[in-house]
């Protein structure tokens, strides 16, 4: 029987170098859900992505995706399970040297032994997905923000992958294009099937079409459930987050000195 | 101070022998990885137009600069012994077994493999070849290995025509200008230059200089720190250490090739 869970990560560590990033995260992902993984700058949240994607591996833990733990696989293996993956770059990663027509149909040469008829189909009906089929043969650099990110989730679903990650997919954008990849994000996991985990500090966007959050602070998940009871939550560090207070669990200031000490008043005026 | 400035020598070695272990492992790699630029050759030939194509002018207009140049001064020098006749004698050697694969070498690294780190750089600070791991494809089979063979086959080709082009300048200026012979400007070096001990000697250095500087370059690109500056840095780097690998080459293949050292 196929696992109800894509993605299953249990008890990770991770640190570069000597400094830990994540010290103990428990997750999963259910297939067919857009999954949202949420915290302030810095806190893991692309780490975690990049170990869900078998770029690197847990110093602990164990991730699973599709029932293989990335840890066991070599890099044959890695590269097989990654044909299941997409993911789409926070700014988008576009290959600069070639068109979008060319971007998308990247993986397609790569992995497969299409046709170029077959090729050119399959990348138009991409492209029309996120509404750029008109834009084919335009170059990287002729886009806007928005358009390039739209481009890189055509080439991210290119071959149909399974899982999807977004790593900040709203960051930049204006609100008309915010809104546009929110629904392109939410419609696409819902007619192809896909299982998504966006990783993103936009909170407003993002609860709009999730269906379960999880909230990373400093290396461990502080709170989870879904869009509502995010909405609803008492507790401080997600209450500072969704209402977007300066100050609260995560402070305004940077640890410093005392305020007085640090501008010697206590000097001049002796 | 000075257990801190130990410290920080220690950091030092531990990092540069950290940084060329890499370097060789990626050497490795990329040979490895060297199917792709010879089963898929249009990537390869692809890549050969920006490095070898692109190069084509400054590489010619250099020879045929340093050509005249030859020209000009060997006539001045040869004439005093009365054997101005020599003259496309010493045109060619000096080009064929130092000249053309040595300027033709340190005008590849500043064209050609500053270009190189300054791609790969970017193609990495701009998350090009993260996005392409995880779209399962290996960089260093996509990407690197087909620059490769590109700058190792473009760096010969470019250093015959800098030989060529230079011995047609001292021509130009030994012959059509100065009046030297030009039976004797010809033939005098069609005897004295050999096939194998001066033309073939000079595409082995050639080679080798095109081994050493791609590989500089590649490496280089791919280890730059993904910022601005971090690539400039590496762009940099690759001109200068490239240049002096090509200096250095050049001492060790002539002590071996022409016995330079007896």
């Amino acid at each position: 029987m196929q696992n109800d869970n894509l993605v299953e990560i249990e008890d990770v560590a991770f640190g570069y170098n000597a400094r830990p990033v994540l010290k103990g995260i428990n997750l999963t992902a259910r297939r067919g859900q857009v999954i949202a993984i949420m915290g302030s700058s810095g806190c893991g949240k692309t780490t975690l992505l990049r170990l869900i994607g078998g770029q690197i591996k847990p110093g602990q833990g164990v991730v699973r995706v599709a029932g293989e733990s990335l840890g066991e696989l070599d890099q044959a293996g890695l590269y097989r399970l990654r044909r299941k993956m997409g993911m789409l770059f926070q700014f988008g990663a576009l290959f600069t040297d070639m068109s979008v027509f060319d971007n998308v149909a990247f993986q397609l040469r790569e992995h497969t032994d299409l046709p170029q008829d077959a090729i050119r189909d399959l990348v138009l009906m991409k492209l029309h997905a996120v509404g750029l089929r008109g834009a084919a043969q335009l170059m990287p650099a002729e886009l806007s923000g928005g358009m390039a990110r739209r481009v890189a989730l055509a080439r991210a679903i290119a071959l149909d992958p399974m899982l999807v990650m977004y790593d900040e997919p709203f960051a930049g954008l204006d609100p008309i294009s915010l809104g546009v990849t929110g629904n392109l994000i939410r419609r696409l996991t819902d007619t192809l099937g896909l299982t998504s985990l966006v990783v993103t500090h936009d909170v407003q966007e993002s609860l709009k079409i999730v269906d379960y959050v999880y909230f990373v602070s400093e290396g461990v998940i502080v709170a989870e459930g879904t869009a509502d009871e995010i909405r609803a939550s008492g507790l401080p560090y997600v209450h500072q987050f969704v209402h977007g207070e300066a100050d609260g669990p995560v402070p305004f200031h940077y640890p410093a000195p005392a305020y007085a000490d640090d501008l010697q008043l206590g000097a001049r005026h002796a | 101070m000075l257990k801190q400035a130990i410290e920080n020598l220690g950091n030092r070695t531990i990092q540069g022998v950290w940084r060329m272990g890499f370097a060789v492992r990626f050497f490795v790699a990329t040979l490895l990885h060297s199917g792709t630029a010879f089963r898929r050759f249009g990537l390869t030939i692809r890549e050969m137009y920006f490095t070898g194509v692109l190069s084509l002018i400054i590489i010619l207009v250099s020879g045929l600069f340093v050509g005249m140049v030859l020209g000009l001064q060997g006539y001045e020098t040869l004439q005093r012994y009365g054997s101005e006749s020599a003259l496309g004698t010493l045109v060619a050697l000096s080009l064929v077994r130092e000249l053309g694969p040595v300027l033709a070498g340190l005008l590849f690294a500043s064209r050609a493999g500053s270009a190189i780190t300054a791609e790969i750089g970017l193609m990495k600070a701009t998350e090009q070849l993260s996005a392409m791991e995880m779209m399962a494809v290996d960089p260093i089979a996509r990407v690197v290995a087909p620059r490769f063979w590109a700058g190792v086959i473009s760096m010969p080709l470019l250093a015959a025509l800098f030989s060529a082009l230079g011995i047609f300048g001292g021509y130009l200026v030994g012959v059509k200008v100065i009046g030297v012979d030009e039976g004797s400007f010809w033939s005098q070096m069609q005897s004295a230059v050999d096939f194998e001990q001066d033309i073939l000697n000079g595409v082995i250095k050639s080679v080798v200089f095109g081994i050493a500087i791609t590989a500089i370059a590649l490496f280089e690109g791919y280890d730059a720190p993904p910022t601005a500056e971090g690539v400039s840095g590496a762009t940099t780097r690759t001109v200068v250490t490239s240049s002096l690998a090509v200096l250095a080459l050049d001492f060790v293949l002539t002590a071996f090739m022409f016995r330079g050292l007896n």
